[in-house]
């Protein structure tokens, strides 16, 4: 990378008591970013603190509330903003979500925030920092709000591999299939979408990809772009749902993991990402589906007859989610009940370990594989009181939010 | 000579008040100076690994967050080590301040739970009058616990 190195400034609260300070520091470094501590006197602490009107009692939680209204102000200059603090600490979790809320609402910075333990790597933290470089580094990039000319995205997940032709703003061609060896399963996709739109791998000008596998299948195969899903995925979504103005919400339940995010024309403000069990992903509903006999396809509309407030399920753990399952089963709960319940389930962790971390902004636009689940989306936009967009193509939502950026490198060409 | 605890544990005033009427004093520094791993010997405190917050459990439940163990693992073993205490209590930033609200409460508490520990406990002073008194607090404590002043 030859760019200049992204400034991201810390705001946090024991890093360096927990050990993490070097993860932030080497995630950060893999990206092309430094950290960087905004310069504030004591003063300034003490003035910010009083204006903010927080309470805040560790000292190090002033400090970040201090640092905070120094970015704002403008006092101090930065390009994106990462705010962590102890997971388990009640008073941090007040302060960062309040920091961040702060700052979103009042400059433009992006903002990612985490909650670590003693355990967190630099593997964890870097799918983050890639995010707020991209969104820092790539503003115009970000701003396409139109594909051009013939362009692929794949989207190389941890459950499946998507792939994505597109021509003049249509997509003309789509491939999937499950993944099992990364390179392969993304040649498979590729070769059906193509096969699909007619084409040959020399009519793509440019090509991206995105997902778990995507610096494999990206350096492999030559991709223009290469991008992690949070940015690209909240572009993908915009696009489909039409709705490439304005405030949004992005919300992708994965197979391995999930995503909110909290989007202002087309580019991620606040976003999050876990990571808090396989009970609240995709997973479980495909565990579901197997239980009580059917296609994942069909748990949707299985799941729209049910009721699920009829049958106890909490599934934070898969395998005290399969219990409850299996339980409710024997005590002669009809299939339809249990296929509600787990959609149920599964958005209510969604929304009570996630949401809560970004702002919800209508429009609520559900993307991915997960998004086709019908009974899931009905349970989602009755916890968060919204009608719930689906765009069409949604499972292909990091496909063609790369096919569309890759579009940006034919001009380059 | 009694070894010092103090608090706020950053305090460089009090650690140096504690030194200069014949005591050791126990704080952020003291265990600092014990973990060099850095270019200088000024260079920014606290070398720590995530094996700390793990050496914390010690003093501190897994549920716990791990920014207080990680402090505990540091300020435990100083309080098991000393033989006094000085608790300056609602300090102003500019005297030395500790990052975690939660682990003062910890810590605190540790002091009061060492039956028969020599603690002056005492608040920061708001105007000069009470400045001179807090000085000679801290004065007359310090020559109870036996040592030889330097003035």
């Amino acid at each position: 990378m030859t760019d200049q190195p992204v400034r991201i400034a810390q705001l946090s609260c024991g890093p360096e008591h927990s050990g993490v300070q070097k993860e932030i520091y080497d995630a950060a470094a893999a990206v092309n970013a430094e950290m960087f501590f905004p310069d504030v006197t004591l003063t300034d602490i003490r003035r910010s603190y009083d204006a903010f009107g927080l309470e805040a009692r560790s000292g190090d939680l002033k400090l970040a509330i201090g640092r905070a209204m120094a970015l704002v102000e403008g006092k101090v200059e930065a390009d994106a903003v990462f705010i962590a603090t102890c997971f388990r600490c009640a008073e941090a979790a007040i302060v960062r979500n309040e920091l961040r809320h702060y700052i979103h609402e009042h400059s433009d910075l992006p903002v990612v925030s985490y909650s670590f333990t003693e355990r967190t790597t630099s593997g964890t933290l870097l799918t983050r920092m890639e995010a707020l470089t991209t969104i820092a580094r790539r503003r115009a990039l970000l701003a396409r709000e139109e594909q051009k000319g013939t362009t692929m995205g794949v989207d190389s997940g941890s459950a499946t591999t998507k792939a994505v032709i597109m021509r003049d703003n249509e997509i003309i061609g789509t491939g999937w299939l499950p993944t099992t060896e990364v390179l392969n399963s993304a040649n498979g996709a590729i070769e059906a979408a193509l096969k699909e739109a007619g084409l040959e791998m020399a009519d793509i000008e440019a090509f991206g990809t995105t997902g778990y596998g995507r610096y494999l299948v990206g350096e492999k195969l030559g991709a223009d772009l290469i991008q992690e899903e949070l940015t690209v995925n909240s572009k993908g979504a915009v696009y489909l749902a039409d709705r490439q103005h304005g405030e949004a919400t992005v919300i992708d339940i994965g197979g391995m993991d999930n995503k909110a995010i909290s989007v202002q024309d087309g580019i991620p403000g606040t976003f999050t990402m876990g990571g808090i069990c396989a009970g609240a992903s995709g997973r479980f509903l495909e565990m579901t589906a197997k239980r009580i006999g059917v296609d994942i396809t069909e748990l949707g509309p299985i799941a729209m007859k049910g009721i699920s407030k009829t049958v106890p399920m909490n599934s934070y753990c898969i395998v005290f989610g399969t219990q409850s399952l299996v339980n409710a089963l024997a005590e002669g709960s009809s299939r339809e009940d249990v296929a509600a319940a787990a959609c149920r389930s599964v958005a209510e962790q969604v929304f009570e370990q996630q949401l809560q971390e970004v702002d919800i902004k209508e429009p609520v636009i559900m993307v991915g594989g997960t998004s086709l689940i019908e009974g899931l989306v009905h349970e989602m936009g009755d916890l968060l009181q919204t009608e719930i967009l689906v765009p069409h193509h949604s499972q292909y939502i990091g496909a063609v939010g790369s096919a569309l950026l890759a579009s940006g490198f034919i001009e380059e060409k | 000579m009694a070894k010092v605890f103090i608090f706020p544990a950053t305090s460089l005033i009090l650690s140096d008040m504690v030194e200069r009427w014949g005591h050791e004093a126990l704080g952020a520094a003291t265990g600092i100076r014990e973990r060099i791993q850095t270019a200088s010997l000024d260079s920014p405190p606290l070398q720590m690994t995530p094996e700390d917050p793990k050496k914390g459990l010690k003093y501190a439940a897994v549920e716990v967050p791990c920014g207080v163990r990680g402090r505990m693992a540091l300020y435990g073993p100083l309080i098991e080590e000393a033989d006094a205490a000085i608790i300056i209590n609602d300090a102003d930033l500019s005297f030395g301040c500790m990052g975690c609200a939660r682990t003062n409460e910890l810590v605190m508490f540790m002091i009061r739970q060492r039956k028969g520990l020599p603690v002056l406990d005492i608040k920061y002073p708001e105007t000069d009058d009470e400045g001179f008194a807090f000085v000679s607090q801290i004065k007359e404590f310090l020559a109870g616990l036996g040592g030889e002043s330097d003035d």
